[in-house]
C-alpha cells in the first residue's frame, strides 16, 4: 500500500464527526514473531497511521489480563495483542493461553461497557510485514469510528 | 491498670455481618473488654456523631470501619473516625474491596433509584415520590445524605492503616488484630507495618487441603455448583467448578472449599496483584477447554469454549469491583457491537 493510500485509508473512517481524534492504541508484541514482523513493516517502510505504540513483551501470554485493564484505565482508546500463529508460539502454548485470555476479556470488557472490537487480538509472524501494517491500518479505522474511550469521553 | 483505650466501630454501606463478627471473638472480647472502653458503635448502642466530633483529635486508639462508602454520610463519618482515631482499621471486604455493595457499580443512582423507588413489583408508589438531599415540610427542612453514583473503598476516601478483608472476617484474624492491639497497648509491642493486610500472604490453593493434578492440568467444561456432586477430596476447579482460589489471599481456612462449596474471592486479591478478576481470569484461561490438537481450533470455537463463562464480571469481581482498574461501569458513546 502507498504512502497516501495508508494515510487515507486510515482518516476515512467514519468517525462520528471528530475529525481531529487522534486515536491512542497500545500494542503488545510478543518478541519472536510479531514484533520481528512489527519491525520488518518499519525496515521495509510500509506506511501506517502513526497512532499506535508498541510494547514488546517475550510471548503474547505474557500479556497479563491486568495490562490491559491498565491500558483502558489510563485511557486507550484501543488495545491490540500480536502474538505467533498457533504452532508457532516459542514457548510451544503461550499463544493458547492468550487467545482463551482475549476472548473472555472481550466479554468481560463488554460488561465494563466498552465496545468489544477495542480489543483485538492478531497473529502476525517474523515475515509478515505487510499483515501488521494492515492490521494496524484496520485497527486505527476500527477506533476512529467508535471515537474516544468512554474512559475519557463518555459517562 | 492504665486508663483504658478507646475504641470505636461503624458500619457505612454493609450488612452488619462485619458488626456481629467482632463478637464472633467470644471469650477474646473480656480481652478487649480488660483494656478497652467502646466510644461508639451504632449497632451496638445508642451514640452520638456529635459526640465523637467534639472529642480532640486521635483520642481514639482504633476504629474499626466496616462497610463501603455509598453515600455522603459513609464518607462524612469515615472522615471523622479517622481524625480522631490513631489507628483506622478497613474491616471487613466491603470496606477493603467494596464487597457486594460494590456491584453496583455495574449501574449508576438513577438506575438504582428507579429500581427501588418504581419499578419493584412490591413498590406502591403512584405519586413518583423519590428521595432527596433536602426537603421541606412544615416543621422544616428534612436532609437525607447523599446517594452516590458510585460506590468507593474506605481507603479511597481516607488513609487507612490496616486492611482486614473478609466477608466477614474471621474469628482467627479478628483475634489476630485484637492480639496485636492488646500487645501493643500493654507491652508496647510494635504494631505491623502501616498499610498490612491482615490475613495470609499466601494463595488460598496454598491453604486448601483437596488435592489438585498436579500435570497436564485441564478443565474439560464449566459446572455450576448445582449441576454435579463434587468429588470430596479433589481440587473443585479440576472438577469444573470455577473457585477463585487461585486469585484470592488466603487467611480463612479455605473455609468454602472445606464446606464442598467454591470460593467466591471474598479475600480479596493476593499480595502484589491489583486486579483480583484479571487474575482469576488469567488463571482459568490457562486451563478451560485445552485440547491435543490446540492449533486446528478455529478462533469462533475458542469464544464458544470461553463463553461457558456466563457472567465473567460477577464471578471474578463478585467482592472487588470498586477497588479494580476500572472500578465501574462506562458507556459507550456509540455502541456497535456486542460479543454473544
Ligand atoms: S464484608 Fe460481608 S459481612 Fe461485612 S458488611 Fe460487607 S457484606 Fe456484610
Ligand atoms: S481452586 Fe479452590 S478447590 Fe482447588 S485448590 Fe484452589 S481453593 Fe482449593
Ligand atoms: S473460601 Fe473464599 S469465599 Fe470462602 S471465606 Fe475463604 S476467601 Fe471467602
Ligand atoms: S512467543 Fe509469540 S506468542 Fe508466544
Amino acid at each position: 500500500m502507498s504512502t497516501d493510500a495508508a494515510h487515507k485509508s486510515a482518516s476515512q473512517g467514519g468517525n462520528g464527526g471528530d475529525e481531529h481524534f487522534e486515536p491512542r492504541i497500545l500494542v503488545f508484541c510478543c518478541n519472536w514473531c510479531s514484533y520481528a514482523g512489527a519491525d520488518l513493516a518499519g525496515v521495509s517502510r510500509l506506511q501506517m497511521p502513526p497512532y499506535f505504540r508498541v510494547i514488546r513483551t517475550m510471548c503474547s501470554a505474557r500479556v497479563d489480563p491486568e495490562f490491559i485493564m491498565r491500558a483502558f484505565q489510563k485511557g486507550a482508546d484501543g488495545v491490540l495483542v500480536a502474538g505467533c500463529h498457533p504452532a508457532d508460539c516459542h514457548y510451544i502454548g503461550g499463544n493458547y493461553r492468550t487467545r482463551r485470555r482475549m476472548a473472555l476479556m472481550k466479554v468481560l470488557l463488554q460488561q465494563f461497557g466498552f465496545d468489544p472490537d477495542r480489543l483485538r487480538l492478531e497473529w502476525v509472524s517474523a515475515g509478515e510485514g505487510e499483515k501488521f501494517q494492515k492490521t494496524i491500518i484496520e485497527f486505527t479505522n476500527t477506533i476512529k469510528e467508535l471515537g474516544v474511550s468512554p474512559m475519557k469521553g463518555g459517562e | 491498670m492504665a486508663e483504658k483505650i478507646k475504641i470505636a466501630q461503624y458500619w457505612g454501606a454493609g450488612c452488619g455481618g462485619c458488626d456481629v463478627a467482632l463478637l464472633d471473638i467470644d471469650a477474646k472480647i473480656l480481652d478487649v473488654h480488660a483494656i478497652a472502653e467502646v466510644v461508639f458503635w451504632p449497632i451496638g448502642f445508642d451514640g452520638k456523631l456529635h459526640d465523637i466530633e467534639n472529642m480532640p483529635d486521635k483520642s481514639i486508639t482504633v476504629s474499626f470501619y466496616n462497610g463501603a462508602i455509598r453515600n455522603s454520610e459513609n464518607e462524612h463519618v469515615a472522615k471523622v473516625l479517622r481524625q480522631k482515631s490513631v489507628i483506622m482499621i478497613s474491616f471487613g471486604s466491603c470496606a477493603c474491596y467494596g464487597g457486594t455493595p460494590g456491584l453496583a457499580n455495574v449501574t449508576n443512582k438513577q438506575e438504582v433509584f428507579q429500581t427501588v423507588y418504581k419499578d419493584t413489583q412490591s413498590t406502591d408508589n403512584a405519586a413518583g415520590v423519590m428521595p432527596l438531599t433536602h426537603s421541606k415540610v412544615k416543621e422544616g427542612e428534612l436532609e437525607l445524605p447523599e446517594f452516590y453514583d458510585t460506590v468507593k473503598t474506605l481507603d479511597e476516601v481516607v488513609d487507612v492503616d490496616y486492611f482486614m478483608p473478609g466477608c466477614p472476617p474471621t474469628v482467627n484474624l479478628i483475634a489476630m488484630a485484637v492480639d496485636a492491639v492488646a500487645q501493643h497497648v500493654t507491652k508496647g509491642t510494635p504494631l505491623p507495618p502501616k498499610g498490612a493486610v491482615i490475613a495470609s500472604d499466601k494463595t488460598l490453593c496454598d491453604e486448601c487441603k483437596r488435592e489438585r493434578v498436579e500435570k497436564g492440568r485441564k478443565i474439560e467444561r464449566i459446572y455450576q455448583a448445582y449441576e454435579i456432586t463434587p468429588d470430596p477430596k479433589k481440587c473443585l476447579l479440576d472438577q469444573g467448578i470455577i473457585c477463585i482460589g487461585p486469585a484470592t489471599r488466603a487467611g480463612c481456612g479455605a473455609m468454602c472449599p472445606n464446606a464442598q462449596m467454591p470460593c467466591r474471592g471474598c479475600m480479596g486479591p493476593t499480595k502484589g496483584v491489583m486486579e483480583q478478576g484479571a487474575s482469576m481470569l488469567s488463571a482459568l484461561s490457562s486451563l478451560l477447554g485445552m485440547t491435543d490438537s490446540e492449533a486446528g481450533l478455529s478462533e469462533e470455537s475458542i469464544m464458544n469454549i470461553m463463553l461457558q463463562v456466563k457472567d465473567p464480571l460477577g464471578t471474578f469481581y463478585a467482592f472487588t469491583l470498586p477497588k479494580s482498574l476500572l472500578k465501574r461501569t462506562v458507556t459507550e458513546k456509540k455502541k456497535k457491537k456486542t460479543v454473544t
